[in-house]
């Protein structure tokens, strides 16, 4: 992605495209963990999607079908909250890091 | 025929904001400015101005609710002082980063401790690098002229920046003096429809105002908000003659006062140049080459013109109103020396600091800085830029 020149940016950064935040891949600073899902354990209590801070658990038909790993931080509170005792829907695995 | 009134200084900048007509005015009562704040919400529940009063619970709210009211789209107008204006500080940055064309008239007051309600410069030179215009203002006259132009200037859509028109608290905000108010429908022509770069309350172009960034774009927001300032200086220019063409009064970044074949002068700002011009004619008429230099615009400081004027004079005094300790001098003191650097041939240049909290500055002081200007030519390379005080008691008396 090339960066603008200062004199094409707005008066004031006034900023003149609704919905643009979609663009900023805010996980490009997840370092080391993320998190796996897996459906076949999942109870679809939603406890994941509700306390996610980054709104990255990705539901369809009011299921749980995944991570959206652009904008997943890798904070590790959907593996922490979530309440299934054994061999749980979402683990946290390593992932390589890239500098 | 413009209307030849008496009027103190916060009168007259209210008669100006009257016949500019704001959208908005966010006011909060601090002495001295509170009698600006008191007219302009007597004006508006009489029927005498369509603006909108906010009664806001600090300056700092003050400041808050102007840059929604200038970011929805409309004129606006607030009045601050001396510990409101330090409340605003951080606010202040704000909407000259959003670029949004405010005006503030700045009552000059002193800063605590000891609690003190009387004039010097230190909550506007506190100020001096948040990205505000800032014009000062030698008496009600000048307090309504400048207010009138700060709306011009502020709205250029090349400059796009907010102004400070400061006046010395109580010297100038409450003392009367014959004061020319044009005629209303002149004045509004002069100032013109303020047309809104954005407007939040457009709904068919959304957009976001004050949105974050991280290193990778904050560097080019500040350098394309620094260009709304380089304009100014052009803008400030124009908007002085243009005001003056049309009522007679013309304005510059300074005033140049018995300079032309002057060999020792003095420059400082706002009401104690009245008393300088008196001392100045004073040892003219005794044959004594001295001048003034008025300075009106302290931001953007007018390098170019200030070295093309001072450049002949043997040397200079520069008077503070405001002390910073630590400092080489006070910031006028600072900019000033460091203007003038580059020159081959520039005037000594000493300086001073006189009037903290509304100490008075009389003619024999202004006739002891020129003699002391004189020795200091032969005597004071080795005090270097050691800053003097002026009417300070060093003895019991």
């Amino acid at each position: 992605m090339s960066l603008k020149n200062w004199r094409k940016l707005t008066i004031g950064g006034v900023n003149l495209e609704p919905g643009s935040a979609l663009k900023n891949i805010t996980a490009s600073f997840r370092s080391g963990k993320k998190p796996v899902f897996n459906p076949d354990n999942c109870t679809n209590c939603f406890f994941c999607w509700v306390f996610c801070p980054e709104n990255a658990i990705i539901v369809d038909r009011e299921k749980i079908t995944g991570i959206n790993y652009d904008y997943c931080k890798g904070c590790g509170i959907c593996e922490n909250e979530c309440p299934v005792e054994k061999e749980k829907p979402i683990t946290m695995e390593d992932e390589p890091v890239e500098y | 025929m413009p209307a030849i009134e008496v009027l103190n200084g916060n009168s007259a900048a209210a008669e100006a904001v009257r016949q500019v007509n704001p959208d908005v005015a966010a006011v909060y009562p601090m002495i001295p400015a509170s009698e600006i704040t008191e007219k302009i919400a007597s004006l508006a529940a009489d029927g005498q101005i369509d603006t909108e009063i906010l009664t806001v619970e600090s300056e700092h709210s003050a400041m808050s609710s102007c840059i929604g009211a200038s970011s929805a789209g409309g004129r606006v107008f607030t009045a601050a002082a001396a510990r409101g204006l330090a409340a605003e500080h951080e606010t202040l940055f704000i909407a000259s980063s959003l670029r949004l064309p405010i005006v503030s008239a700045v009552v000059n007051g002193a800063l605590s401790a000891p609690l003190n309600q009387n004039t010097d410069h230190s909550d506007s030179m506190a100020e001096r690098d948040c990205g505000w215009i800032q014009i000062y203002s030698e008496n009600p006259q000048e307090a309504y002229d400048n207010i009138i132009q700060a709306y011009k200037i502020a709205e250029h859509m090349e400059v796009r920046v907010p102004v400070m028109v400061a006046l010395d608290g109580f010297v100038t905000s409450h003392s009367a003096e014959n004061t020319i108010i044009e005629k209303g429908d002149e004045v509004a022509e002069f100032v013109g429809k303020f047309e809104p770069l954005y407007s939040l309350l457009d709904t068919d172009n959304p957009k976001t105002i004050g949105s974050g960034t991280g290193p990778d774009y904050y560097f080019e927001h500040k350098r394309n908000q620094l260009q709304g300032m380089i304009n100014s200086r052009k803008i400030i220019k124009e908007v002085g003659k243009e005001f003056g063409d049309r009522f007679g009064r013309y304005y510059g970044f300074f005033e140049s006062y018995k300079l032309d074949d002057a060999e020792f002068a003095l420059l400082l700002m706002s009401s104690s140049c009245g008393t300088a011009k008196e001392a100045i004619d004073r040892l003219r008429s005794r044959g004594e080459k001295v001048g003034l230099l008025k300075l009106r615009v302290f931001r953007p400081f007018p390098v170019q013109e200030l070295k093309e004027t001072l450049a002949g004079l043997k040397a200079l005094a520069v008077l503070d109103r405001v002390l910073t300790p630590g400092s080489v001098g006070g910031p006028v003191f600072n900019e000033i020396r460091c203007a003038l650097y580059d020159l081959e041939k520039r005037p000594r240049i000493f300086p001073y600091v006189y009037g903290l909290g509304g100490r008075d500055i009389r003619m024999e002081h202004f006739e002891e800085i020129f003699a002391d200007m004189r020795e200091g030519q032969t005597k004071t390379a080795e005090t270097g830029a050691a800053v003097r005080f002026i009417n300070l008691r060093e003895e019991d008396g």
